[in-house]
């Protein structure tokens, strides 16, 4: 393909070389689908969700299938930030793409500690997850309100020496008031959607599907609220947008850039298709070939309305 | 990563079981009895996760592999429509098989239900030169692969729920009956959890070691979600370990049936 197409994308000061990122807890920390592409092809990767300590996360079953859409429960679990910065930022490391680190805490101190730790740490961003709803303590207790984001953004931003970017819950009434709450703050960037709480019941049983009762949904079924989303908030504040939600394909992630993403990030649509993210680069770039698009930012807001 | 394969045999085995051969060299080659190959359905009805299928049964020199396959819903309903000439999107060989040590000149397989399937590979793998095997199924009309399972090893047992063929009861009933005959130095089990239950304990019991099978609702089918696990010891405490990656097959005193 053409040399003079230009992928690249800024992110508050971070630089990526093309819009696409593997979203946090679909790709782990990038072992598993290194065997299947070369990870220096994508922009970013939002490694699992981290904690200050290792945690277990929540009781199988932790996955139920939906008319086109996954519900998880897996519960943030993960091997603790120290284990991260140990083993997996080296192999990370090894491949010419952002690492964004995913971090979350039951506590404000608990969110100081790991935005302290990871500034100290060799990642390119931290996303702060405000979102997970999975998990009984912190996250969605702080990111469904604006005073709750606000509080914990303020705090931990005079300890982050690298973007931050606050990830957000779809879970919420009005999610440009918690995207305002979040710029107000100080954060470089936000991310959304995180999953959008749901269950599903076996009626043989008369059982919950997923062992944690309610889950979070995900793939192309949550698409149109994501968009939705992306295109109220990027309306809202003035920070970067980083969409996410059901994207599957380029199309997808070209209407995401268009209602005014900077980026896009892809997480379920990897378990069906281990190309997701690489073939959606591809067909960006043959989209902008087809219709004479220079640089990906042209694209970025670009909706007609 | 190529995961297109083309299936060359398509054949029903009884009114909601199927057998797929799938022409590939890499996977034929690579694959170790136990371990799993993870199916797109296409995208019929909006199907959207691969479904986890375990490897029945390898044929090196032709470079395919058989998969049997239980109509359960909707996705396996979909593959139940794939004839010979078709294409099938695959991932695998996946996570890790069974122990094949040749210091075990005994072994037992146990299988219930839809585990019987990977136990043929495993039979027809193992150095042991005496290989039983346990199966269970529900009735009758549910027998399937008899000829083969016969073939691969040295005794085969049947049991069926309602006693309408062979034995009637709990295959793990026949593998208590056969240790009190004769020791085993293996033992495998392969189906639902209330019988890999017992059977590690009548392992422990009779002190033999022995490996599990175990099943899980899967997402990405290569250990990067953390979606599909299962508990597990480890040296103080224990953990949630996927199934996908670390398993299916681990050694039975490993984990934990809550
Ligand atoms: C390691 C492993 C190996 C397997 N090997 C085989 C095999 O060789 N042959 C075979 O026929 N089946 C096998 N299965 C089971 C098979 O994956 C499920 O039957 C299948 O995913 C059901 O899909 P479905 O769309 O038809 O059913 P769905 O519409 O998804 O569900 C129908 C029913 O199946 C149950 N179910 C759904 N997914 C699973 C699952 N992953 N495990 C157990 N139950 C499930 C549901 O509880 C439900 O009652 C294996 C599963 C695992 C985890
Ligand atoms: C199995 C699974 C685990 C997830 N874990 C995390 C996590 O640890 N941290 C986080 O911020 N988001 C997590 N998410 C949410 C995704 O990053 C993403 O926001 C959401 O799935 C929507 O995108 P998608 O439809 O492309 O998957 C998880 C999603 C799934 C499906
Ligand atoms: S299915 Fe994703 S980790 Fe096993």
């Amino acid at each position: 393909m053409s040399n003079n197409i230009d992928l690249k994308v800024n992110i508050a000061g971070l630089e990526l070389k093309n819009p696409v990122i593997a979203a946090s807890g679909c790709f782990g920390f990038g072992r598993e689908y290194s065997r299947y592409f070369d990870l220096s092809r994508l922009g970013g990767i939002a490694v699992k969700g981290l904690t200050p300590l290792p945690r277990k996360g929540n009781p199988p079953p932790r996955i139920a299938e939906t008319p086109s859409g996954i519900l998880n429960s897996v519960g943030l679990q993960n091997p603790g930030v120290h284990a991260f910065i140990e083993k997996e930022i080296p192999f990370l490391r090894g491949f010419n793409s952002a690492i964004i680190a995913n971090a979350s805490g039951n506590t404000i101190e608990e969110y100081e500690s790991m935005v302290e730790i990871l500034s100290n740490a060799d990642v390119d961003a931290i996303e702060l997850n405000l979102s997970c709803p999975n998990v009984k303590e912190g996250c969605l207790s702080f990111g469904s309100s604006a005073g709750g984001v606000y509080d914990v953004v303020s705090r931990v931003r005079k300890y982050a020496n690298k973007p931050l970017i606050v990830k957000l819950t779809p879970n919420v009434t009005d999610i440009t008031e918690i995207a305002k709450a979040a710029e107000d703050a100080g954060a470089d960037s936000v991310s959304l959607i995180n999953t959008i709480r749901g269950m599903a019941i076996d009626v043989k049983s008369r059982r919950p599907v997923l062992g944690n009762i309610t889950g979070g949904l995900s793939g192309p079924a949550v698409k149109p609220v994501a968009l939705r989303m992306v295109y109220e908030v990027s309306k809202a504040v003035k920070i970067p947008v980083i969409g996410m939600g059901g994207i599957s394909n380029c199309t997808d992630a070209i209407e995401f850039l268009l209602a005014g993403a900077s980026a896009v990030m892809i997480g379920t649509a990897g378990f069906e298709n281990p190309m997701a993210w690489v073939e959606t680069i591809d067909g960006i770039e043959a989209y902008m070939t087809a219709n004479s698009i220079d640089s990906v930012t042209e694209l970025i807001g670009g909706l007609i309305v | 990563m190529n995961t297109k394969y083309k299936i060359v045999k398509a054949e029903h085995l009884n009114s909601d079981t199927f057998m797929l051969t799938v022409e590939s060299e890499i996977i034929s080659k690579r694959a170790r009895s136990g371990q799993i190959v993870n199916i797109k359905c296409g995208d019929e009805g909006g199907v959207l996760l691969r479904r986890p299928i375990s490897i029945c049964s390898v044929d090196r020199d032709k470079g395919t592999f058989d998969i049997v396959i239980q109509i359960r819903g909707k996705g396996t309903k979909i593959l139940s429509k794939y004839k010979a000439g078709d294409e099938i999107d695959i991932m695998g060989p996946l996570g890790q098989g069974f122990s094949l040590y040749p210091k075990h000149k005994k072994i037992i397989a146990v299988g219930g239900g839809i585990g019987i399937f990977p136990l043929l590979q495993l039979l027809k793998d193992h150095p042991a030169e005496n290989k039983k095997v346990i199966l269970g199924f529900r009735n009758k009309s549910c027998v399937i692969l008899e000829e083969e399972f016969k073939q691969a090893c040295n005794k085969l047992f049947i049991s069926t729920d309602d006693g309408s063929y062979c034995d009637k009861g709990l295959v793990t009933d026949i593998l208590r009956k056969e240790l009190d005959k004769e020791p085993a130095d293996m033992l495998f089990f392969c189906g639902p959890l209330a019988m890999m239950k017992v059977g590690v304990e009548i392992a422990k019991e009779y002190n033999i070691p022995c490996e599990v099978s175990m099943e899980q609702r899967m997402g990405c089918g290569i250990g990067a979600c953390l979606v599909c696990v299962c508990k597990t010891k480890n040296t103080d405490d224990w953990e949630y370990t996927q199934v996908c990656k670390k398993g299916p097959v681990f050694s039975g005193d490993k984990i934990i049936f809550d």
